[in-house]
């Protein structure tokens, strides 16, 4: 045992050697025309050699770190309580989610236009969190291409105010309905594809949209992207300093208030939370009725769920569909927020932060999902100085939690549901 | 109600069912029987659509349904259980038995969304036929437990009742009394005549326990080596020659 402990950790030292000595070990330089391999200074070399000695070390001593780790105290102590009476549950959800509108409600008016401008994002990501969480959490769909949506939201509202002057609010629905269409198409072909399968076919078709936005050069602007979406209006009431539509008034005007750009933000972090508040409870609400049991049926055991009577083809679809549809409300905000967008914001690795953010929050846990999606967007505008090290920071707080909670921060409960006997 | 005329099921080159014909009466319960292999639940998996059978008929009240979905057969009122447990494990009791109901509600979304009053009764009376069933199999107690943190024989039970709470007419149940002790069987053996004689269902029932199968079958059905060994009554099938033979002979 002890003798292949220590073979293994010498095998993961030895990769750790592989592959960080050529990294950073050795830097090519521009010697006039020719490039030149030089050796790093010594500083280098020995902190790649100290990096192979810890590693050694953690894999040798492996199990009584992760022992002694598993002993410590539960980042959430509440998780793992037994589950409540229904209506005390009820009464302290509903007393929760109160007390955090109220807050979210002040917080505009309390805080740097800067932080509102961010906490507009963390409910983007909050919307998308909690329709991912529908498609992965709850159906057991692993989606690698939820970006897609998103995209597909954003470029709705941006192309039909181009071309068509159309408002935020007629883009709105116009955009999340087109993304459910587009999660429609997406679910036909995957049908019969189940997890890894699933996910490369996915994250292949959110690889298709984002390099066919980029290459559609005469509708899209390509890498251009599309500029000047207008922002929302309240009543026909714009936002800008001067008037863009015929027939508006503006905000200001109309109050009789001085301009104050941090107006039309506020205005755009309000929406944001009603948009997002909406998506909570219609998502809490379909977890109750039979489409959403029955994704939770078709993740448990889809041979089961057919036995009695569940298409898996409906089953499967009003998944993909419903969660894209939110996350083409999200699309179209982010659009508005920007003002500009490109294919840049929906690469991969937007799938994989939203993804990640429903499994640290607890697959299918939607209170779990909303506080991952803060933790996750706040952190690194928190850590600046660190921003170089995001992804590096990022994986290693995931590493943590597969290690110490791999059922996410706040693990989804069940509904207790109050029977009388029937005679 | 179910009759099934030379059904045969190749894999490959495993001819896994030759031949094989089945009928089930109403308010009747048939069992199946052989030695492990002999294609029992293969017979099962193309009565219920899981495979499309590569020969024979199988008629359910006239129809023909070899080949059709499964889903579209469970709606039909022939619903299954599987001869390992399959439970939807991370929810509770209560909620498997609602899921299995579904099929009945009208999913339309707009009405739960706001919760007619129509919805609202539907969901009532799902809810209350869950209960009378969770009663009758002795889980009302745990219906808020998870179903996978069950005890084995709970397990079994719950099954059973997650197929009764969607009224089939025929049961096919496959080998539900593996993994019961003593105790648990004869109060399986209670249940499966109270569904036929209380809840009027045809049951067709796979089973390797001998005094189980005697018991409460009307028919018994021999199968060996994918072809048909015999049929008949328990008191035929007990003196058969061939059937000595065959379980002899597997011993
Ligand atoms: N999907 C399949 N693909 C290939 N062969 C199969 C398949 N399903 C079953 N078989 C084969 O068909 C034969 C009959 O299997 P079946 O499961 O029907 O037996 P059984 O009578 O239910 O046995 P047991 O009493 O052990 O449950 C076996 O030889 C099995 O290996
Ligand atoms: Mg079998």
């Amino acid at each position: 045992m002890a003798t292949q402990n220590i073979k293994h950790a010498l095998f993961c030292a030895f990769i750790t050697l592989l592959i960080s000595f050529p990294i950073l070990g050795l830097n090519l330089e521009s010697a006039g025309t020719t490039l030149e391999l030089t050796g790093a200074d010594s500083a280098t070399i020995v902190a790649i050699l100290v990096a192979a000695i810890v590693v050694f070390l953690f894999q040798t001593f492996r199990d009584s770190i992760l022992t002694a780790a598993g002993k410590m105290p539960k980042l959430n102590r509440w998780s793992d309580r037994q589950p409540m009476p229904q209506e005390k549950r009820l009464k302290l959800e509903n007393l929760f989610m109160t007390l955090i509108m109220i807050s979210a409600l002040i917080w505009p008016f309390i805080v740097s236009r800067g932080s509102v401008d961010l906490s507009t994002l963390v409910l983007i990501y909050v919307m998308l969190a909690l329709g991912l969480n529908v498609v992965v959490g709850l159906a057991g769909l692993l989606d690698l291409g939820y970006v897609a949506f998103y995209a597909v939201g954003a470029y709705t509202f941006a192309l039909l105010s181009q071309y068509l002057g159309v408002s935020f609010w007629i883009a709105l629905p116009a955009g999340a309905l087109l993304a459910a269409l587009f999660g429609l198409a997406l679910g036909f072909p995957v049908l019969r594809l189940r997890g890894d399968y699933l996910a490369i076919v996915t994250l292949g078709f959110g690889e298709i949209i984002r390099i066919l936005l980029n290459n559609w050069t005469s509708l899209t602007g390509g890498p251009n992207g599309i500029g000047g979406i207008p922002d929302p209006t309240l009543f026909g009431m714009e936002f800008g300093r001067r008037i863009k539509e015929e027939g508006n008034i503006s905000f200001h005007d109309f109050f009789g208030i001085p301009y104050d750009s941090t107006h039309k933000i506020i205005f755009l972090y309000l929406i944001a939370l009603v948009l997002a508040f909406i998506s909570f409870l219609a998502i809490r609400r379909l977890m109750s009725m039979p489409v959403g049991r029955s994704w939770e049926a078709l993740r448990e055991d889809e041979i089961a769920a057919r036995s009695l009577g569940l298409s898996r083809t409906g089953v499967k679809l009003s998944a993909f569909t419903i969660g894209a549809f939110f996350a083409g409300f999200a699309g179209t905000v982010f659009a508005s927020k920007q003002g500009f967008i490109s294919p840049e914001s929906f690469v991969f690795l937007e799938s994989a932060i939203v993804l990640a953010i429903v499994v640290l929050g607890g697959m299918g846990s939607q209170v779990g999902v909303i506080l991952a999606a803060i933790a996750v967007t706040i952190l690194p505008e928190l850590a600046r100085e660190f921003s170089e090290y995001r992804m590096l920071i990022f994986g290693a707080a995931m590493v943590l939690m597969m290690v110490w909670r791999p059922q996410g921060l706040m693990p989804m409960r069940r509904v207790h549901i109050n029977l009388q006997k029937q005679e | 109600m179910l009759e099934v005329r030379n059904l045969s099921m190749r894999f490959g080159g495993l001819l896994a069912v030759d031949q094989v014909s089945l009928n089930v009466q109403e308010h009747e319960i048939v069992s199946i029987i052989g030695p492990n292999g002999a294609g029992k639940t293969t017979v099962f998996n193309c009565m219920s659509g899981f495979y499309a059978p590569t020969g024979g008929e199988i008629l359910f009240q006239g129809r023909e349904i070899q080949g059709t979905p499964d889903y579209k057969i469970s709606r039909l009122g022939l619903v299954r259980t599987f001869q390992h447990v399959r439970l939807f494990n991370k929810m509770t009791v209560v909620e498997n038995l609602l899921v299995a109901q579904h099929r009945h509600l009208n999913t339309n979304l707009l009405s739960g969304l706001i919760k007619t009053p129509n919805y609202r009764e539907r969901e009532q009376k799902s809810l209350d036929r869950a209960a009378y069933w969770l009663d009758r199999v002795g889980l009302l107690e745990l219906a808020n437990r998870e179903a996978g943190n069950l005890a084995y024989g709970q397990q079994r039970r719950l099954e059973i009742a997650r197929c009764m709470v969607t009224e089939p007419q025929l049961l096919m149940l496959d080998e539900p009394a593996a993994g019961l002790n003593p105790a648990e069987t004869r109060e399986l053996n209670q249940l499966i005549i109270s569904l036929k004689e209380d809840y009027r269902v045809s049951v067709v029932l796979i089973e390797h326990d001998m005094s189980l199968v005697m018991e409460i079958s009307d028919r018994i059905n021999v199968i060996n080596q994918g072809k048909p060994l015999a049929s008949g009554t328990p008191d035929e099938i007990r003196h058969n020659d061939d059937v000595i033979k065959a379980y002899l002979g597997e011993a």
